[in-house]
């Protein structure tokens, strides 16, 4: 990626990129009950750091974030498969999921679903299949 | 409920993925790889056991019961598809790390591998009309990984052709299931099959079925739809082309078997009349196809056609005899395309040409590798004891039942062409003047061949054991001829 001097751009990415990372986590969180979920949520998120990626540059990113994205991709598959699997320990058909209300400090009484683990896993995949398309593009001259 | 109906799907699916952690550590990969096909194998094994002496597993994914979750139904017509590409896979393995390059096999080529086996055994397994559009997609995105592995110019130029078509029939698919379920409301294939029966399959539902038969005759590479399938499947390394010829396409024809038996069986005179001369015509351009090219590895992509036309015979007749007929072809098939497909790369791989003409004389320093082409030929084309003469059997004698004699003689005239085609290989690459420039490696040779024996062995096995298989084939036919008793196994009424 070549190197630009874009203040505008770099100034409104420190706080928009903060803003896109907070609200992918919400979406993520809340796709168990309302819109949202593991795909998009990870859509959003490749979304943020594709914005750092443009305002500063591959070289200053890669040492900000030293993810192999790649690797993401198998571990978000397996985090899915060995939930969706998990369910033989219990004897219950594969894929099936529980939850349970349990007392959280500062959040109070919430609800806690084996399904966002599956999504969890999903969210990892999105992200690592977006930015391995994205950077292969990238830094093919 | 029982989870051993999503086993042959899993397994190879968290072995896929297990794999693409280290891609790059190939010993280990390698054996690692051989190990859990070992592995898989086995547990399909017990899970074809246990199907064939206690009936269909059906498993209703997350709890969620029959018409309204995502059923798999394992039953003795999947299950045996399901092991006889296990055993198509436990070859390949072996053969694999021999002709691919170093570059390829560090290229996720066991990942894609795995993830091809879970497509095409969660097609076979899946009893949803929309998961089948699933699996198809995964097997599909598998082998879009593997066509272009390596990269070549040549390759790239295939695999546009390859996705595009493929891309199209999906685009058809989905459009399809949306049209079915307009119509029945539902996508749970034993409940479309209760609710088509209804109604006798009137009004717009026939043209739903033909629709559907366009997208799977697509996939399954019939007449006239089979213009993409011989060059793409020449293109990739022969490892990949074996796995393509042996599945594919069969997973193609698997999903007319059982939409054709289980739900469209009401307008019989025009759907499955129309099989039949799809059949006809299937066979008699395989076979032109197959006789006009001297490169080795065309001729046997060539073939899948004609042997795809004989599986569709037996649908568009069905009769019991016809349907056994098919039922046996379609696992002989699949066995012996793969060995062919082995058998051509290694002569390839040891040659480096594809060209007949550049031949000569290999049976000097390949005596093994030659007979057993041989015997792969015999067995294709159908000659007794083999396995290819009672499936061809079977389905001209089902043919007969029906009075359609014309059918029985293009049927056999195309044998003996097929017969011809292969035996041309034999004959101009194995006899004649040996070409003096070729550097003989006979160790290499034998490595390659043992897979492709490993095969045959079992080609030979169903033939010669045919009075073993044959009750076991009966019963799958009767089984496909009585979808009430599909239909009970998942709905339990």
């Amino acid at each position: 990626m070549i190197q630009h001097n874009d203040l505008i751009l770099r100034t409104t990415t420190s706080l928009i990129a903060f803003i896109l990372f907070g609200f992918s986590i919400y979406l993520f969180l809340a796709g168990h009950s309302a819109p949202g979920g593991g795909f998009i949520g990870g859509l959003m998120t490749s979304a943020a750091i594709l914005l750092m990626y443009m305002a500063y540059g591959n070289k200053a990113v890669s040492k900000i974030l030293p993810i192999n994205y790649r690797m993401l991709i198998p571990i978000g598959l397996s985090v899915a498969i060995l939930t969706s699997v998990g369910s033989f320990l219990f004897g219950q058909p594969f894929l099936s999921h529980t939850y349970g209300y349990f007392y959280l400090p500062v959040f109070g009484e919430k609800e806690l679903a084996t399904a966002v683990l599956f999504d969890l896993g999903v969210y990892l995949t999105v992200v690592g299949i977006t930015m391995t398309i994205i950077l292969t593009i990238a830094s093919d001259r | 409920m029982s989870n051993l109906a999503v086993l042959p799907i899993v397994m190879p699916l968290i072995a896929g993925v297990l794999l693409a952690f280290f891609h790059n550590k190939l010993p280990l990969v390698r054996t690692l790889a051989k190990v859990l096909t070992i592995i898989n194998f086995l547990v399909v094994l017990y899970v074809f056991y246990y199907v064939i002496n206690n009936g269909s597993v059906v498993l209703e994914t997350g709890g969620w019961i029959a018409p309204y979750g995502i059923i798999l139904v394992a039953d003795i017509f999947s299950i045996t598809l399901v092991l006889t590409t296990n055993i198509i896979a436990l070859a390949t393995v072996f053969y694999a790390p021999l002709t691919l390059s170093k570059k390829q096999e560090e290229f996720y080529f066991y990942s894609f591998f795995f993830l091809l086996i879970t497509g095409v055994s969660g097609a076979f397994i899946t009893g949803d009309l929309f998961n089948l559009f699933v699996f198809f997609e995964v097997l599909l995105m598998a082998s879009y990984g593997l066509i272009v592995l390596g990269g070549e110019r040549v390759q790239l130029r295939e695999s546009i052709k390859y996705v595009l078509i493929n891309l199209f029939s999906s685009m058809l698919f989905v459009t399809t299931v949306a049209f079915l379920y307009s119509v029945v409301g539902t996508v749970n294939m034993a409940q479309i099959a209760e609710r088509v029966g209804e109604v006798e399959q009137k009004g717009v539902l026939t043209t739903i079925a033909i629709l559907l038969f366009f997208v799977f005759g697509t996939k399954a590479a019939l007449f006239p739809l089979y213009y993409w399938l011989p060059k793409p499947y020449t293109v990739p390394n022969p490892v990949v082309s074996a796995l393509f010829g042996a599945l594919l396409t069969k997973v193609g024809i698997y999903s007319i078997i059982r939409i054709f038996t289980l739900i469209f069986v009401y307008q019989t005179t025009f759907t499955h009349d129309l099989f039949l001369w799809i059949a006809v015509f299937t066979l008699i351009f395989g076979v032109i196809g197959a006789l006009s090219t001297n490169n080795i590895k065309l001729i046997i992509a060539y073939n899948i056609i004609p042997a795809v036309g004989f599986m569709l015979l037996g649908v568009g007749i069905l009769n019991e005899t016809a349907v056994s007929g098919t039922v046996y072809y379609l696992v002989h098939d699949m066995l012996i395309k793969a060995a062919l497909f082995l058998l051509i790369g290694a002569i390839v791989h040891l040659t480096g040409t594809t060209d007949l003409k550049k031949m000569g004389g290999l049976i000097h320093h390949y005596p093994l590798l030659g007979w057993m082409l041989f015997l792969a030929a015999l067995i294709l084309a159908g000659i007794p004891p083999f396995s290819g003469f009672i499936g061809k059997l079977l389905l001209l004698q089902g043919a007969l039942l029906n009075g359609e004699i014309l059918v029985v003689i293009i049927g056999l005239l195309s044998s003996l062409l097929i017969l011809f085609s292969v035996m041309k290989i034999f004959i101009r690459a194995f006899w004649g003047e040996e070409n003096k420039e070729i550097q003989p490696n006979r160790k290499m040779a034998n490595k390659l061949t043992i897979p492709a024996i490993f095969l045959l062995f079992f080609s030979v096995l169903l033939g010669v054991g045919a009075e073993l298989f044959y009750p076991g084939v009966k019963n799958i036919s009767a089984y496909l001829l009585d979808p009430e008793i599909y239909i009970q196994s998942v709905l339990k009424e």
